[in-house]
């Protein structure tokens, strides 16, 4: 992966730099030893690795506003980092950057359920901000599987998703205010615990920006009260075209289930392997969620077991307790921790129209035959966002380019058939250069101007998301 | 000057030596109207896939277009755009893209989003005369900034829409309203309680001659269930009656703003922290509607009101929709307002598509 030559001043400076920076922020918030700093040399696509001059950890939007200031003044690149979970090195520092992490800012600032929403700070984790509202029958929707480890400031920088957006959206649709530093250090509230923006709508623009625009340090999010129940089923197929007829046929009959997630035969196998959940063995599985009272769910759940049993299914399994719908979701839980388990996997995100999806498959099978690799399939099937999981060995010569070749082909099969590079994963470095197999230069120019708006130096985070001969004289000048 | 394709817009506005002022159905006149017309008549749904619940249609299409074809087939726009022709004196079609510029977003908004949250794709003509496109006609995309969402509500201020692309949902085979009786002052915390229950609640507001409404979609059973329970839940704010076949009617009045038709004075729309509406609206006087659980006030004022100064303090924004005073939209801190002045100045260097008109 090619990344921008470092600024050789800049290496040459570390020593002032931190120096500097030690003079705005309190001294265990500056991070220099390459013993401690190798901790932030990648995310999770950590098949890439870079270490930073230094890592600062700021404690107030005050202390981030007065770093960045600072970097803004001496001219170094900043690379904010929530969590480091990103799958597309969305925070992979480059070697002439300052981290900056949002780990320390992980508070809760007000919690409002007659107004329904929470304020934190942005490096709070996903899953406690949920945890924070839960005994008083609260949650906030968008769930990514990282959600244990990551942060919402990654949440929004990403734009992230979950199981769970078929209904609820994904983090742009429950963000309601952000506080953001700009690269000047220039502190912006932008939104708040209302709804709509008074003019051009920043949050929105702000939100998916992959770290470009600004720091973000804390949040407004909206919460829900829980539903009064939820019931996952199980339907089992003997092909994945029957498994997407059934999808469609749900979605055309009117019923909307929170979540519709889809397993094919080598994902099956592996996570049974795993942590034996019980799954028939079959084609594809899918997993179908509904929500609400007992009556209402019994009601959904009869009209989708009677549209599944059309397309004669392998199995149909409904979960009668809690425990056998945790046993349910166990298998598609574990999917990725199962890949892990036998191979070295890339995880791919990209999305497709649902009614594309038996096509899709079918060409990625041929694919994973043409390049010799297994490509095992777990995706959110009722949005249409796939995650082709390549397995491959990381140790063995040649591996890793072949597998990066054949992620490119099928992602930019999910261009060519009317979707996208990445549903919920983010750009990062790992899209960049595929970035204008999905737009025209006109397109990216005018994404381009928007970094020129918010960050005039392209000191935050610059080397992402865009190919790297596209920024190139904006980032040097 | 009329538009019917993307390259006769991408032309007129390449070519264009002034002010131009961008217009679909010419229903929402809101803000400062200058310049050469430029009517937006790129019309016709280009893909409409309904196991995929996506559509993508032209800007220029009649939304009642857009809402009978959804229809035929049991979907809809969740957003649940009202008309504002009739109230804001401005008959004519309303566009699907002029609901986008505006961001227009009804009763549903509460549950289901904004309008800007079901644009998943546009195509635009910036103010130098390019054609760029943004998202796509999938549900879930992050590819590169979104530009959708900034062209939402934008007013046509960054570009002209020639076409835009939305997810949709199933329409829901019935619904009820749970009317109590109560003042708008009183209205707030009832449908804070509503929405804080379990109970998918699609719509909560207060209505003139009505009370406070809320709102219930869905299948029959569950539709009568969640109704039943969300009565005895508001009983102690007021008597309450569970309203079945006039329930479409109070949403659509809502939505379309038609108690205030034909009355007088300044129209004013408040977006603000929903606990705040009691106060405001104390201060406020004048006639009022609410909707998103007290988090939208609609108002009509004696002309020349200034509302913001009358609502101070609240958390939120105001724009004059029909009335004549300095500011249309609410004035944006210094900060903010550079940075919309800086995208403007990127989109649009000559300042020439809708110029002022947010201002
Ligand atoms: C096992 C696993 C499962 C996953 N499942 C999902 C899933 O289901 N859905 C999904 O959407 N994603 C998923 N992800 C991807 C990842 O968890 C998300 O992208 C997540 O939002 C990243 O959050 P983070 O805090 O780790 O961010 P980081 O990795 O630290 O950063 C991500 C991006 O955010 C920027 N950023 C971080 N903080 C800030 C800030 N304060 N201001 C501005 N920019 C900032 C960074 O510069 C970077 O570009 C998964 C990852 C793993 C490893």
């Amino acid at each position: 992966m090619q990344m921008p030559r470092p600024d050789a001043g800049l290496l040459a400076n570390k020593a002032q730099i931190v120096a500097r920076l030690r003079e705005v922020l309190p001294r265990d918030a500056v991070i220099d030893d390459p013993a401690e700093t190798r901790a932030y040399e990648c995310d999770a696509l950590s098949a890439y690795r870079c270490q930073p001059l230094a890592v600062i950890l700021p404690r107030t939007t005050a202390e981030v506003s007065a770093s960045l200031k600072l970097l803004h003044e001496l001219g170094v690149p900043v690379v904010p980092r929530g969590a480091g979970t990103s799958l597309a090195g969305g925070s992979m520092p480059q070697a002439d950057s300052v981290v900056l992490g949002l780990a320390r800012m992980n508070g809760v600032l007000e919690t409002d359920y007659d107004n329904r929403f929470i304020r934190v700070q942005a490096g709070r984790t996903n899953l406690s901000v949920t945890g924070a509202v839960e005994s008083d029958g609260w949650f906030y929707a968008p769930d990514p599987s990282s959600q244990l480890a990551c942060a919402i400031s990654g949440n929004i920088a990403m734009n992230s998703g979950g199981a769970h957006c078929l209904k609820y959206g994904v983090t742009t649709n429950n963000l309601l205010g952000a506080t953001m530093v700009t690269m000047q250090g220039e502190v912006l509230e932008i939104g708040g615990a209302y709804l709509d923006s008074a003019g051009l709508d920043l949050l929105g623009l702000i939100c998916g920006s992959e770290g470009q625009l600004g720091v973000v340090t804390e949040a407004t999010l909206k919460i829900l009260p829980k539903p009064e129940g939820a019931r996952p089923v199980l339907i089992g197929y003997s092909s994945n075209e029957i498994a997407g007829a059934c999808v469609a046929d749900i979605i055309r009959a009117g019923i909307l289930p929170v979540a519709i997630e889809f397993m094919d035969r080598p994902c099956i196998r592996a996570t049974e392997a795993f942590c034996h959940a019980g799954y028939p063995d079959c084609e594809a599985l899918l997993i179908v969620e509904c929500e609400g009272s007992k009556a209402e769910i019994d009601e959904q759940i009869g009209m989708i077991r009677q549209i599944a049993m059309r397309h004669d299914p392998v199995e149909f399994r409904e979960a009668a307790s809690a425990d056998e719908a945790a046993r349910i979701w166990l298998g598609r839980k574990s999917a990725f921790g199962a890949m892990g388990q036998i191979n070295d996997y890339m995880c791919l995100d990209g999305t497709i129209p649902v009614n594309e999806l038996p096509f899709v498959l079918r060409r990625i099978e041929e694919l994973s035959q043409d390049y010799g690799l297994d490509v095992a399939n777990v995706f959110h099937a009722g949005d249409g966002n796939m995650h082709p999981l390549i397995l491959y060995n990381a140790n063995e010569a040649g591996q890793q380019e072949l597998c990066e070749q054949l992620g490119a082909e099928i992602l930019k099969l999910c261009v060519e058939v009317g979707g996208c590079l990445t549903g919920e994963h983010g750009v990062g470095i790992e899209k960049r250069d595929l970035m204008s197999v999905q737009f025209a230069p006109a397109d990216l120019e005018a994404q381009l101007r928007v970094k020129d708006v918010f960050d005039p130096k392209w000191l935050l985070n610059p080397a992402k998301v865009f190919p790297l001969g596209m920024t190139e004289s904006r980032r040097v000048s | 000057m009329k538009v019917e394709s993307e390259a006769q817009l991408a032309e007129a506005v390449r070519e264009a030596t002034g002010p131009l002022m961008v217009r679909g159905g010419g229903t929402r006149p809101v803000g400062r109207c200058v310049g050469e017309a430029l009517e937006v008549a790129i019309s016709g749904i280009s893909l409409y896939e309904p196991g995929a619940l996506t559509m993508v249609v032209g800007a220029g299409t009649p939304l009642a277009e857009v809402e009978a074809a959804l229809a035929a087939e049991g979907q809809r726009l969740p957003f649940e755009p009202g008309q504002w022709g009739a109230v804001l004196g401005a008959p004519g079609q309303s566009t699907i893209g002029g609901v986008v510029a505006a961001n227009v977003s009804g009763p549903r908004r509460v549950q289901a989003g904004a309008c800007r949250d079901s644009l998943i794709g546009v195509r635009f003509v910036d103010g130098r005369g390019d054609v760029i496109k943004n998202g796509g006609r999938v549900m879930k995309n992050v590819t590169g900034y979104d530009l959708a969402k900034l062209m939402a509500g934008s007013w046509g201020t960054l570009g002209v829409l020639s076409e835009v692309a939305f997810k949709l949902l199933p329409a829901a085979p019935t619904q009820a309203t749970v009317v109590v009786d109560l003042p708008a002052g009183a209205a707030q915390v009832a449908l804070a309680a509503a929405l804080g229950s379990p109970f998918d609640v699609s719509g909560a507001g207060w209505v003139p001659g009505v009370g406070a409404v809320v709102r219930v979609e869905g299948l029959a059973q569950s539709v009568q269930y969640r109704a039943e329970k969300l009565a005895s839940l508001l009983a102690p704010f007021g008597e309450t009656r569970i309203e079945q076949d006039g329930s479409g009617a109070i949403w659509a009045n809502l939505r379309d703003l038609t108690p205030f038709v034909g009355k007088t004075g300044d129209l004013w729309r408040l977006s603000v922290k929903p606990s705040e509406a009691a106060d405001i609206i104390a201060r406020l006087g004048g006639e009022v509607m609410l909707d998103w659980g007290g988090g939208l006030i609609w108002v009509l004022l004696p002309e020349g009101s200034d509302a913001r100064a009358l609502a101070a303090p609240y958390s939120g924004h105001a724009t004059l929709m029909r009335g004549v005073t300095a500011a249309v939209f609410e004035p944006e801190p210094a900060p903010v307002a550079a940075l919309s002045a800086g995208l403007r100045a990127q989109f649009d260097p000559r300042g020439i598509l809708n110029p002022g008109r947010m201002l």
